[in-house]
């Protein structure tokens, strides 16, 4: 039934997807967060709008998230150079995972910044506070369901992308159903490490939901 | 405290303006009322005084302070000065009734160790010390009130504006919270401004009202005043239905007014007696504006000698009106 399974491979391989995922996700959101809330509040009619500055930053973010992610893989590797020293392995797919989800995020933490009711921004504005006190009082307090919720489609978005990784090497799971479940026909490896990715989605669903209705005050 | 003088404010996009040549006075202590229907412009009124809108033309000064030419920093100092509470409440839905409270206090940068126990005095002053540890979500409408109101007042404020504070309630809670308006009122000498489409409102807590039509000010004055002698067609049309006093009258009715001690003493029997006429009531309404008792009727009368009576009943302190 399993015989061209290698188990020492299999365990190998969820761990660099482990790693891949957990270290682009940190980064997709330290950086997809920020990027977030300076496209909701530079919108128009926002606290801080500004129409060129939101136009600019939109035309960036939807021009990385039109780009292929195999491609992006391919011409970031000058830049992962400069980044982490390789272009390959786990290391070197982390770069253009961040580059390929942040801007994604940062489109579902708008969202659900748009999401905030109004009036709480308006009433925190009669109160005196500034900007700042706003964003970091009231918004994204607010918002943090919303913004947990993006993270959990974000994290199982980097787990297809990291099936793409074995470009550059980086192997992980999905590496493997590519190379031996399909292009060698091995239909054993591409059943286990499918379902080995199924439960990595259904868990982090699972957490993700938990997450959001312990946040949820509503 | 606060005053208006020829402002105006029109949105773009927008064919008429939403304010015209709005020009008004708010006196230091007093509870003043801005009522009209919707779209009349009362909400850009109101938010014209803490500066949520700023004025197209004219000037509005707000506790000495020209709002319309302020910088960011000084109208944030002045909001701190100006309480609000709104129809929806508002409140932040991911934090507790106590942090609720404490929210304007971090943002005025009141030290941590004076916010808990400022929290507790707030929400006992409004009637919530059990509450604290709540959300919004697990509290009834009016509680929720409460909480924006122990919120606002949470800096001092000298004036606190409310946003059709009580129209989301029913009208019980919505008694209950107009008369805590009120107490608050008189004691700690607040301010407040408040707009709502209800004359009932206005009728229970306001000193003076201005009545908002289409961007104007058609009316206003003392609240018993524009409430018992309505001039505008659109005050009147406001009053007919908090009033109880049937617009379509006989022919010939008179309209009494009694106010303050007149209205329990036997003024009409006693003249209908004296000049030998008849009188039918039509309609009518004994109430109080805020503490003063009032009485209205519509009264037709017949036989004996009507122009006497009327004579006698003006002399009586009872104004005399055709209804």
């Amino acid at each position: 039934m399993f015989a061209n399974i290698n188990w020492a491979d299999i365990g190998q391989a969820s761990l660099d997807t482990l790693v891949m995922l957990a270290g682009s996700l940190g980064f997709s959101v330290l950086l997809g967060l920020p990027l977030g809330v300076i496209l909701f509040l530079t919108g128009k009619g926002k606290l801080l709008e500004n129409g060129p500055a939101h136009a600019a930053l939109s035309f960036g973010v939807n021009v990385l998230r039109s780009v292929p992610f195999v491609i992006l893989l391919i011409v970031m590797i000058p830049l992962t150079m400069l980044l982490v020293g390789t272009s390959l392995g786990v290391a070197g797919a982390i770069p253009p995972l961040v580059v390929g989800a942040a801007p994604f995020y940062a489109r579902l933490v708008e969202t659900a910044l748009r999401e905030v009711d109004k009036g709480v921004i308006e009433a925190a504005q009669a109160m005196g506070a500034s900007p700042r006190q706003i964003v970091f009082g009231a918004l994204l307090p607010e918002a943090l369901p919303g913004i947990v919720a993006g993270a959990t489609v974000t994290a199982i978005a980097l787990v297809s992308y990291t099936a793409m990784a074995g470009v550059v090497g980086a192997g992980g799971l999905g590496d493997l159903a590519i190379r031996f479940g399909y292009q060698r026909f091995q239909t054993d490896v591409m059943v286990v490490t499918v379902l080995l990715l199924l439960a990595l989605v259904q868990g982090l669903q699972w957490a993700g939901d938990r997450l959001v209705i312990k946040l949820s005050r509503r | 405290m606060i005053s208006f003088q020829s402002v105006g404010k029109t949105f773009a996009r927008a064919s008429a303006p939403a304010l015209h040549d709005v020009t008004l006075k708010v006196q230091a202590g007093e509870v003043f009322g801005v009522i009209g229907q919707s779209g009349a412009g009362k909400s850009t009124l109101i938010r014209l005084i803490n500066g949520l809108e700023r004025p197209s033309v004219g000037t509005v000064l707000t506790d000495g302070e020209d709002v319309g030419a302020l910088d960011a920093g000084a109208l944030r100092a002045l909001r701190r000065r100006v309480g609000m509470i709104f129809q929806h409440f508002n409140l932040l839905s991911s934090k507790t009734v106590a942090e609720n409270v404490a929210y304007p206090l971090k943002v005025a940068g009141v030290p941590k160790a004076q916010i808990g126990p400022k929290v507790a005095e707030l929400l006992a002053r409004v009637g919530l010390g059990d509450q604290a540890h709540k959300y919004p979500a697990q509290l009834s409408g009016g509680q929720k009130q409460r909480v924006g109101i122990a919120r606002a007042l949470a800096n001092g404020p000298k004036i606190l504006l409310c946003d059709e504070a009580t129209s989301a309630l029913d009208p019980q809670t919505t008694e209950q919270i107009l008369d805590l308006l009120s107490e608050l009122n008189r004691e700690l000498g607040l301010t407040i401004v408040l707009i709502t489409h209800e004359m009932e409102v206005i009728r229970r807590v306001c000193h003076r009202v201005a009545v908002l039509d289409a961007g104007s000010v058609v009316e206003s004055g003392e609240v018993a005043e524009v409430f018992l002698h309505p001039q505008h067609a659109v005050t009147r049309a406001l009053v007919a239905d908090a009033a109880g006093l049937g617009a379509a009258a006989t022919p010939g009715a008179l309209r009494l007014t009694f106010r303050g001690q007149a209205t329990y003493e036997p003024i009409l029997g006693r003249i209908a007696r004296d000049t030998g006429v008849d009188y039918s009531i039509l309609a009518g309404r004994i109430d109080r504006i805020r503490d003063e008792p009032y009485g209205q009727l519509q009264v037709s009368l017949v036989g004996g000698d009507v122009a006497a009576a009327r004579e006698r009943l003006s002399a009586a302190g009872v104004r005399v009106e055709e209804a």
